[in-house]
């Protein structure tokens, strides 16, 4: 479903993704782990379509349709989601506002037809109730004030609604509390189906405890330097990161 | 040195140009050379608007002059009464100038709600300018909307007494192509304990200018005044212009007074956040251009006048489009 090969990045003319390889099958959620500053949200950003992420080589291709000639827009209307890892608020356009404006554009871009607002606000209820979110958060400006965890709640939202078929979640358990990551958790699992792939960035095993991977990667240095299953994740919590970074 | 002087007199030296401090952002003598004759069916006089009773609102409607064009009116709201007005100056062909005085008498009591859409041709130079003085307990709340011309200047100078009076001026505009805006105004707190909130939002695409001259006075004897006046205006090109000059001239004590100027670009962070969920970036970027106007449009407290901003607002932004 995803698939990249010897993907290389640049941002600010610095090489970051350096040679970067993976593949995920349809049906599958692979994890990626690294240390601070080893690429992990350069490589999601330019999945994404974000300016001033300047492939140098390599691909990446979602369903064999070449997604790094897309702009960002025509990605997401393809199913590319990316979680951010920093959400970011946008004053006076009210969540349920943005999310509708948001599907309806992806919409149009498949030759589709808009969505009604009722049908909108009843899927809207129903997604908010599943992930524990008040209505009336829903209705002012989209993360305006809101705290760490209430934003990561709000991308899982918007993902729900979105029904995306390449998830891509950077960090999003961080700043989350306990309660908050089960319920986040039991979003993202139910959004797990044979049709969609889930790339889920994270850094520790806690979260991996409810969203089980498939497969679990190592990127250090701009390069994936290991992957097996779900256990490399629980030896990379007991052992760090020392001997990939030497190895990058 | 005004422009309803020059054209009432035919005589160009009496327009204000960049040497006026005050007009120094907004130079007319530099456009109007030669100055235009008045239009033949005023021959020196001058005109006023149509005005139209709606329920609830009084409206008054300016029609651009054919060439040169001096228009009045006063209001008067009387003790006690409320009043929502609209001024809606409408765009006429050509290189036409005109110069409208709107003077506002607000007596003990009063209120009047004011919405001022201000809509020109990009070739005119249009002037329109307000004095406002307040009984004690008067509310004056104003929101101007402007999309500019060759120049457009609207100017509104308020008197606030203090004593329970209360003043809003807030303002919006919104430019592209080679059009200009300027939004000045003068508080002048004349009593004690007067409070004052001015909020001034802009856009500027294309070639455009924006000023914007907010100036607070704070007089002997206004102790306790309490005034915020905040201009922030987005540049959407590089070859656009943002003017702002907030002031601030205190005489008296106690006095909480607060002015803020921010003038940047569109947050491209928030930009892609938008259009990795979906939406191409020309719909995302006026989606964040409407919310920041759509502040102003949201503190106009009466929904019919607010209905009216929004309509013109959602009709300037389909020309910041592409
Ligand atoms: N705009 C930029 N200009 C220059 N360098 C950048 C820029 N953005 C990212 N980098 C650099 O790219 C490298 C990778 O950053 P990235 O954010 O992808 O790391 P990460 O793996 O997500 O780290 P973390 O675990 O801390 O989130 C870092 O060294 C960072 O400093
Ligand atoms: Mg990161």
């Amino acid at each position: 479903m995803l698939d990249i090969q010897n993907l290389q990045v640049c941002v600010a003319d610095k090489p970051i993704i350096k040679g970067l390889s993976l593949q995920v099958p349809a049906g599958e959620v692979h994890a990626i782990m690294g240390p601070n500053g080893a690429g992990k949200s350069t490589l999601s950003y330019t999945l994404a379509g974000r300016n001033g992420y300047e492939v140098s080589g390599g691909s990446a291709t979602l369903n064999g349709e070449d997604l790094l000639a897309l702009d960002a827009s025509a990605r997401a209307a393809r199913g590319v989601f990316l979680s951010f890892q920093y959400p970011l608020e946008i004053p006076g356009v009210p969540a349920l506002t943005f999310v509708r404006t948001a599907m309806n554009a992806q919409r149009k871009a498949r030759g589709e037809p808009e969505i009604s607002a009722p049908d909108f606000l009843k899927r809207a209820r129903a997604v908010a109730a599943s992930l524990k979110m008040d209505m009336n958060m829903l209705k002012r400006g989209l993360n305006v004030g809101f705290s760490g965890g209430e934003k990561k709640r709000m991308e899982i939202f918007q993902m729900a609604m979105l029904e995306p078929r390449l998830l891509i979640l950077d960090e999003t358990d961080s700043g989350l509390d306990i309660d908050a990551l089960k319920i986040v958790s039991e979003g993202v699992n139910a959004l797990r189906a044979p049709d969609r792939a889930m790339l889920v960035i994270t850094h520790y095993q806690r979260l991996l405890d409810y969203i089980r991977p498939d497969r679990v990667h190592v990127l250090a240095a701009g390069r994936i330097v290991a992957s097996g299953g779900p256990e490399l994740a629980q030896q990379l919590e007991r052992e760090g990161y020392e001997k990939y970074e030497t190895a990058a | 040195m005004s422009l309803r002087e020059a054209l009432l007199t035919h005589n160009a030296d009496l327009l204000p140009g960049r040497r006026d401090e005050d007009w120094r952002w907004t130079d007319l003598r530099g456009v109007l050379r030669p100055l235009p004759d008045m239009s033949t069916d005023l021959q020196g006089l001058t005109s006023r608007p149509d005005i139209e009773v709606l329920p609830g609102v009084i409206v008054r409607r300016h029609a651009a002059p054919v060439a040169g064009g001096v228009s009045d009116i006063e209001l008067v709201v009387a003790r006690g009464e409320v009043v929502l007005l609209l001024d809606a100056f409408e765009a006429g062909e050509g290189a036409y100038v005109r110069d409208a005085a709107l003077p506002i008498r607000l007596e003990e009591g009063a209120s009047l709600t004011r919405l001022v859409l201000a809509e020109d041709g990009a070739d005119a130079v249009s002037v329109i300018c307000s004095d406002v003085s307040l009984a004690a307990g008067a509310t004056f709340h104003q929101t101007v909307i402007a999309s500019g011309a060759r120049r457009q200047r609207i100017e509104t100078r308020v008197t606030h007494p203090g004593q329970g009076a209360s003043v809003r001026l807030d303002g919006a505009y919104l430019l592209s192509g080679k059009r200009h805006a300027d939004q000045t105004t003068r508080l002048d707190h004349t009593g004690p304990g007067g409070e004052s909130r001015q909020l001034v939002r802009g856009v500027a695409a294309d070639q455009s200018r924006g000023v914007f001259q907010g100036r607070i006075i704070v007089r002997e004897g206004a102790d306790g005044a309490d005034a915020r006046l905040t201009h922030n205006a987005l540049m959407l090109s590089e070859k656009a212009e943002i003017d702002a000059k907030p002031e601030l001239e205190i005489y008296a004590d106690d006095v909480a007074c607060a002015h803020g100027n921010t003038v940047g670009a569109l947050d491209e962070e928030a930009l892609f956040y938008a259009c990795a969920r979906g939406i191409p970036a020309p719909e995302a970027r006026l989606m964040l251009i409407e919310a920041f106007i759509g502040e102003i449009v949201e503190r106009i407290d009466e929904a019919v006048l607010q209905a009216l901003a929004r309509s013109f607002v959602a009709t300037r932004l389909e020309a910041l489009r592409g």
